[in-house]
């Protein structure tokens, strides 16, 4: 098989791009970063790429609000481009600030592209503590469908940030993502329990810590898999009883799906 | 200055208050840049600083009124909010009630010329300080509503109150404030100087009663967007700010709803601006806005309670300029953007509490105006720059005139600096010009210079110990300098040469670390002071060698005490729990946008912080081995990289080596500079692709002194030819002086071999980074000189500049009496005690701190700063893997103990060291491969025990490197940190030295943590404990006075433990380890109890001791140095027996399960036995989240 070649996307502001890239390569994929004005000139250069990966950071210092912008760049000079990578068989992952991108800018939910529908069903508001936050959380895979996670896997990832409370619109989204099975990813305590604050750290309705679209292919959340790919990742890997650095699961399943 | 000349200055500034209350009338029927306007004002310049003031606050009430009042149906109905919910009660008015025009066919009123004068003398004369006022508002309920802010309307308001209007002006509009006699080459005298702004009136003067402003006649229509939470989702921010008000004791605010403000300049139709609002600014799932038009620079009251917080014009907006960009990307036209926030208090708020609210929480007067009203700001506009060459007389001034020249000018250089600068112009027989005068009281700023550190010191008084006599010529070099030089180590690359020290990482890598302090700009605005702080120690990493990517960052705080009562806080200073939020924030927003994990800090609390809090930031960078030296050639251009200049900064670094003052907060306003991070990491990007094509020969970053240092720095050899008007500017109007000299963030100078240049400008164009050439380096003889469009404006003589700083012999005493603190009692049990100190501002958790910095970005972590079963205890040091992929890791932890400062100068830092070692050994840190750093924050040295503490802090450095074997790679002074209150009491820091350590390992995965692992396995205490208890947390914690008895560090034996340790800890001999510091064994047993979930039984008469008898207090609670609390496995026994055989060590105890923290005297009843819950509790308890 072909070395399957992931794009990171970075942007000003984007720094989770190093890790990213690196956590792609320890999986099996040729990683590439790439400067969105580089897609800008050429987005049919996205063809050559089969896995799309939008970092965390703070692009454009998340300024009007996170992601907003480089999600108005997708949005106005990319959407075509966009739209035709996640129709072909191919996977995005947005982590942290990637993840509220995709939100604003329709590729999650309903993984469309177009600046009249984006961001109208569901968002990444700011955190109920109304600040920035870093701490390690559970998540539990809930979803059949989604490409990077075997559901019920129970895991551990870090959290890193200020907008992450995900929000429906309303009861009727909030259904259909369920009932489309694009929940993927919740926050759940060490036994995979929901919990109020800090097992669900900032408010997300549902316990919501990431979310798929209705082909499980592309994929958005909040925690960072790439902040655990050693066992020295984990923040008690000093007390001797962490056997797995669980965020390779993303990038190992992606691997495989792009591998078959 | 002769009595003549201040007799002729005062009459001159009656007269000209008087000829300008004439005139007045006719300034405002005029626009006030006209030429008559602008020869008023610079008329005015002369008559001194308060007539000035009169003048800048007189131009900015006197805008031109508008001849017609914009008809109110000129406003386009606001379209219906496709997403507006219909639930939010009390939302503004769809159509706010319109400015309230002149009477009709009327020309505007004139102000009438005694009205200025009434203000003027308000003003002038009387500001109303701040903290009575306030006191006032919030300790009583609410005054009768007289003059509530934007009370009712202008029809109710009594329009004979004092009134204040905030029209805006756009910086370059200020009228010219300082008021030196500098005279120009064309005889006219003006100013240059400081673009000082005029005292600031949202903050210190009476209450901004704000009338509805009827907007200039033709005033733009703006589209106004104004965006708010729907309410079903709540407004956390708004719910964060009640909080606060609360916390103020303002228990009548019954809610706050928060908005977001946009202001679109341009021609936008209203149904793009509706698309720019509903595609572009709102979050449409849990956000709603509404658009009106308003007229440029309109006011408009919409009764109580409401709060609008515009930056100032000329202030960094960083949200602006993104919305700008991304407006442009959707295909529309927009010239601009301002932003805003409004705040609306719901409740019975009186005027007095909603501008307490507004002062004390929402915004600092510094970059942040007030309106209580709806105010739309006019679009920011510079005016253009002409060229004017100033010189000022040097060369006739008596000593007298000298001195009155540098602290009119905020030179802050002395009288032999003065005469030297006067003897070098004499030579040259010409006067200098105001830019070379300036650059030289950067450079030889105590700040950029360090004059203190290099003086040739006198001392008398205790001897100092270690066999120092009292002549130490060039302190910095017989000390710090010395010890590094004697250490010799092979695996140090760079030590104080650069930006940063610099030493082996790997085989290809070095790392360097930097730790600033930025205390100044933070005692006025803590958020800005922070965040510009942080965002200028990563420059010093991206400018050393040929630039390092910043791979961690630490911060260590000292603050007043966070509970003091309003009351207390003296005038001109912002409470501590403000600065310590505003500090904080700053740190954490800016860092985590750059994508640099926070890993290691502190904070303090001393009553002496209020008026100086201290901020260091330091950044540790990674680099590669060959790039680690610069080598600058002539011919090669002077790149300017990164952020625009501006007027932020400027003075920056004199203003730092002065003591601050009740009304520095208003004189240097303009020292305090706004950052944008995504600049600085955009720039950071491009940067590491241009060195690693290696396109450029030097780099260096704009930090204190701006161009001016970084050129002048990076051509110190060469010498080097700048163009000042090619320097990119944020807005027109600048000087050259203030171009030379502006501390804008964000900035990096490159030297660029001409060959490369196209090829470096495409890596930043490709990037959207700005770079521009404004000169090159290399002139004949190697001065530096200085042109505005083709004219030379300055020319100065490096040799000089660099060589020509007097070095001056200070004056140094400690002459001090031993008192020992007086033995406390002796006690049954000491539970209450331990809990005491663990609850202790010092000791306790910082968690809420910790967790709002990103502290695993990059992908390095290894030890985190909270550690343990429930991840939430005090870890010892930070450790992080900089190179992907490889197990080589650095160690970062840090040391300073400012309750020992006063008492012991000498100790205290041999305990400083001590500490930063000890934590970075504790995890597994190596001290063959440790540098340490220097941060002195001390007083005014000047005076004689200030200086004589120094002399002995900075021989106890020398001291205590030599003996463990550590260098000191780099380092950096804050001296003045002295506060005058406005009843002349002066009030200084106490003496404060932070030491940082860097220790470089080779396997990571040997680390260990400080949380118990597992019940059963022994406990040792390594290291031997002193009875004395001088400064110990015990004493502070009980109220006990203490005398100056601090334990003294045993450097040989400590060493002995260090390398015992060490040597453990790479057996894999310990599973758990904790050094003993603030509070002592009982501190360090209860939180490795905690932190592992578990329990410890310990036997304090197991503990190695100096000698006997030592009181119990002292064993559970002293501070002595080189101790450590270690767990060992039970099949470790043995073996770790034998590698401590050397050392005193003490088995004391064991691991349990019982969740309690029991220490105890031999068999007998417990001294301390406390539930690891309760013990918890107190830690946490303090700041809670």
């Amino acid at each position: 098989m072909t070395q399957p070649k992931a794009l990171v996307l970075r942007a000003a502001g984007t720094n989770c791009d190093r890790e990213t890239e690196h956590a792609l390569q320890q999986a099996g994929f040729e990683a590439e970063r790439v400067h969105v004005f580089r897609l800008m000139d050429d987005p049919a250069a996205l063809k050559d790429y089969q896995f799309l990966v939008i970092p965390g950071g703070f692009s454009y210092g998340d300024d009007i609000a996170s992601g907003k912008i480089l999600a108005n760049q997708m949005l106005h000079r990319l959407a075509d481009a966009l739209n035709e990578f996640v129709s072909a068989d191919k996977l995005v992952l947005g982590i942290c600030n990637g993840f509220q991108i995709m939100v604003k800018s329709g590729l999650l939910p309903w993984a469309r592209v177009d600046a009249e529908q984006a961001h109208l069903d569901a968002t990444l508001a700011w955190n109920e503590c109304g600040h920035f936050i870093d701490r390690w959380v559970h998540l539990r895979a809930d979803s059949d469908k989604c490409a990077f996670l075997p559901k019920g896997e129970v895991i551990a990832l870090p959290i890193a940030h200020g907008e992450g409370r995900f929000v429906p619109r309303d009861q009727q989204v909030l259904q259909r993502l369920r009932d489309q099975d694009q929940i993927a990813l919740r926050y759940v305590d060490a036994k995979g329990d929901a919990g109020g604050y800090p097992v669900n750290p900032n408010g997300s309705v549902d316990d919501i810590a990431g979310i798929c679209d209705p082909t499980g292919r592309i994929m958005g959340l909040m925690p960072h898999p790439e902040r655990f790919v050693e066992i020295t990742h984990h923040p008690q890997w000093t007390r001797g009883h962490v056997r797995r650095a669980d965020g390779r699961l993303f990038f190992e399943c992606a691997y495989k799906y792009l591998g078959s | 200055m002769s009595r003549f000349l201040t007799r002729l200055l005062l009459t001159s500034v009656v007269i000209l208050s008087m000829l300008l209350a004439a005139s007045l009338a006719e300034l405002a029927s005029t626009e006030i840049w006209d030429p008559h306007g602008i020869a008023l004002i610079l008329i005015a310049c002369l008559a001194g600083l308060t007539c000035v003031v009169i003048v800048a606050a007189a131009a900015r009430r006197l805008r031109p009124p508008p001849q017609v009042p914009p008809p109110a149906t000129d406003e386009p109905p606001p379209s219906p909010d496709p997403f507006a919910s219909p639930a939010p009660q009390a939302q503004p008015k769809k159509e706010p009630p319109m400015p309230q025009p002149p009477q009709e066919g009327q020309p505007a009123p004139e102000q009438p010329a005694d009205q200025a004068q009434a203000w003027m003398s308000e003003e002038g004369v009387q500001p109303v300080p701040i903290n009575e006022e306030e006191q006032r508002a919030l300790a009583e309920p609410p005054p009768p509503p007289v003059s509530q802010p934007g009370a009712a309307s202008a029809a109710s308001a009594p329009q004979a109150d004092p009134v204040e209007v905030e029209p805006p002006v756009p910086p370059a509009e200020q009228a010219p404030q300082t008021a030196e006699p500098w005279v120009s080459e064309e005889g006219v005298q003006e100013n240059v100087l400081a673009p000082t702004e005029a005292p600031e009136d949202t903050l210190r003067a009476a209450p901004a009663v704000v009338p509805t402003l009827p907007p200039p006649a033709d005033a733009a229509m703006i589209p106004r967007i104004e965006i708010r939470p729907r309410q079903q989702f709540g407004d956390p921010h708004a719910d964060g700010v009640l909080h606060q008000v609360r916390e103020l004791g303002i228990r009548s605010v019954a809610s706050i709803r928060s908005r977001r403000l946009f202001f679109l300049y341009g021609e936008l139709s209203d149904d793009q601006a509706h698309r720019v609002a509903r595609e572009l600014l709102i979050d449409p799932v849990v956000e709603e806005y509404e658009l009106t038009r308003m007229p440029e620079g309109s006011q408009v009251d919409q009764g109580a309670g409401v709060i609008e917080v515009h930056l100032k014009a000329g202030v960094m907006d960083p949200v602006a300029a993104s919305t700008e960009q991304a407006i442009r990307d959707m295909g529309l036209d927009c010239r601009s953007v301002r932003t805003a926030r409004r705040y609306e208090l719901a409740g019975d708020v009186s005027a007095d509490q909603c501008e307490a609210v507004a002062r004390r929480l929402l915004a600092n007067a510094v970059i942040e105006d007030v309106h209580f009203a709806a105010f739309t700001p006019a679009e920011m506009q510079g005016r253009g720059y002409e060229l004017k060459i100033t010189q000022v007389p040097i060369r006739d001034l008596d000593e007298e005139a000298l001195l009155q020249l540098s602290k009119d000018g905020h030179l802050f250089l002395n009288l032999t600096e003065m005469k030297a600068i006067q003897d070098h112009y004499r030579s040259l027989e010409r006067e200098p010009r105001d830019v070379e005068l300036e650059m030289i009281a950067q450079t030889w700023s105590e700040h950029c210079v360090h004059k203190t550190f290099r003086s040739d010191v006198s001392y008398s008084g205790r001897p100092i110990p270690g066999g120092w006599g009292n002549e130490i010529p060039n302190m910095i070099k017989s000390t710090i300098f010395a010890a590094t030089q004697k250490l010799n180590k092979p695996w140090c690359i760079s030590v104080f040469q650069d930006n940063a020290g610099v030493i082996e990482f790997d085989d290809n890598h070095a790392v360097c670390f930097k730790v600033e302090t930025h205390n100044h700009p933070s005692a006025i605005e803590p958020y800005g002071g922070a965040s510009t702080g942080i965002g200028g120690v990563i420059r010093d990493p991206m400018g050393t060698g040929m630039g390092a990517s910043p791979v961690a960052n630490t911060d260590v705080f000292c603050f007043g005490p966070p509970d003091m009562k309003l009351d207390d806080v003296p005038k001109g200073v912002l409470h501590p729990r403000r600065v310590m939020r505003g500090v904080v924030s700053g740190v954490r927003d800016y860092g985590n946008r750059m994508g640099i994990p926070t890993v290691n800090g502190a904070v303090y609390f001393d009553e002496r912080y209020l008026g100086n809090p201290l901020v260091f930031c330091g950044t540790i960078g990674l680099l590669p081995r060959e790039k680690c030296f610069k080598d600058p050639r002539a011919g090669d251009v002077v790149l300017v990289v990164g952020g625009r200049t501006g007027r932020d900064g400027i003075h920056g670094a004199t203003f730092s080596s002065g003591e601050l003052t009740h009304s520095h907060e208003t004189e240097f306003s303009h020292a305090v500079q706004i950052g944008n991070a995504i600049t600085e990491k955009k720039m950071l990007d491009t940067i590491i692709q241009a060195r690693d094509q290696g396109l450029y020969t030097a780099i260096t970053d704009c930090g204190a002194g701006g161009l001016s240092s970084a050129v002048g720095e990076m051509g110190s050899e060469l010498g080097a030819e700048v163009h000042l008007d090619r320097v990119p500017l944020k807005y027109n109007g600048l000087s050259y002086a203030e171009i030379w000299i502006s501390e804008a963030q964000e900035r990096m100078v490159l030297a660029v071999p001409q060959e490369n240049l196209d090829r470096i400008l495409k890596i930043f164009r490709d990037e959207g980074v700005e770079a521009t050439v404004i000169g090159h380096y290399g002139t004949p003889d190697r001065h530096l000189r200085l042109f505005y469009n083709g004219t030379e404006v300055g020319d100065v003589d490096l040799e000089f500049l660099n060589e020509g700083l007097p070095r001056p012999t200070k004056q140094a005493v400690w002459d001090v009496k031993a008192t020992p603190s007086p033995a406390p009692g002796v006690r049954d049990d000491y539970s209450d005690a331990l809990l005491k100190i663990l609850a202790e501002p010092n000791v306790a958790s910082k968690e809420w701190i910790v967790r709002q910095y990103d502290h695993e970005v990059q992908g390095g972590s290894v030890i985190k700063p909270l550690v343990g079963v429930s991840e939430d205890g005090p870890g010892d040091a930070a450790v992080l893997r900089p190179v992907l992929g490889s197990s080589k890791a650095v160690v970062i932890s840090c040391g300073m103990n400012p309750r020992l400062g006063d008492l012991d100068p000498y100790q205290s830092a041999l305990h400083a060291i001590d500490e930063a070692l000890r934590n970075a050994l504790a995890v597994g840190g190596t001290l063959e491969r440790t540098a340490i750093l220097d941060n002195f924050c001390w007083g005014n040295c000047n005076k004689l025990d200030r200086m004589g503490s120094l002399v002995n802090a900075a021989c106890a450095c020398h001291d205590a490197a030599i003996a463990y074997g550590t260098p000191f790679v780099s380092g950096k002074d804050s001296l003045n940190n002295e506060f005058q209150t406005d009843t002349g009491e002066t009030i200084a820091i106490p003496p404060t030295l932070l030491v940082s350590a860097i220790s470089v390992i080779d396997d990571a995965s040997k680390c260990v943590t400080a949380d118990a692992k597992e019940a059963g396995n022994y406990l040792f205490v390594l290291g031997r404990t002193a009875p004395e208890m001088g400064g110990s947390h015990f004493l502070l914690a009980e109220g006990l006075s203490t005398g100056n008895d601090v334990p003294a560090v045993d450097l040989a034996t400590n060493l002995k433990v260090m390398r015992a340790l060490e040597a453990a800890i790479r057996a894999g001999c310990v599973r758990a380890c904790h050094d003993l510091s603030e509070g002592g064994l009982a501190v360090a047993a209860a939180e490795m109890a905690f932190s592992g979930g578990l329990g410890v039984d310990i036997n304090i008469q197991a503990l190695p001791v100096r000698s006997m008898g030592v009181n119990p207090a002292a064993l559970l609670f002293g501070e002595s140095a080189g101790r450590f609390l270690v767990e060992v496995p039970q099949a470790k026994y043995g073996e770790f027996m034998r590698l401590v055989k050397d050392c005193p060590a003490g088995e004391v105890g064991r691991v349990t399960d019982t969740g309690r923290v029991v220490l105890r005297a031999s068999r007998g009843k417990p001294l301390v036995d406390v539930s690891i819950d309760a013990a918890k509790k107190a830690w946490q308890g303090t700041f809670g989240e």
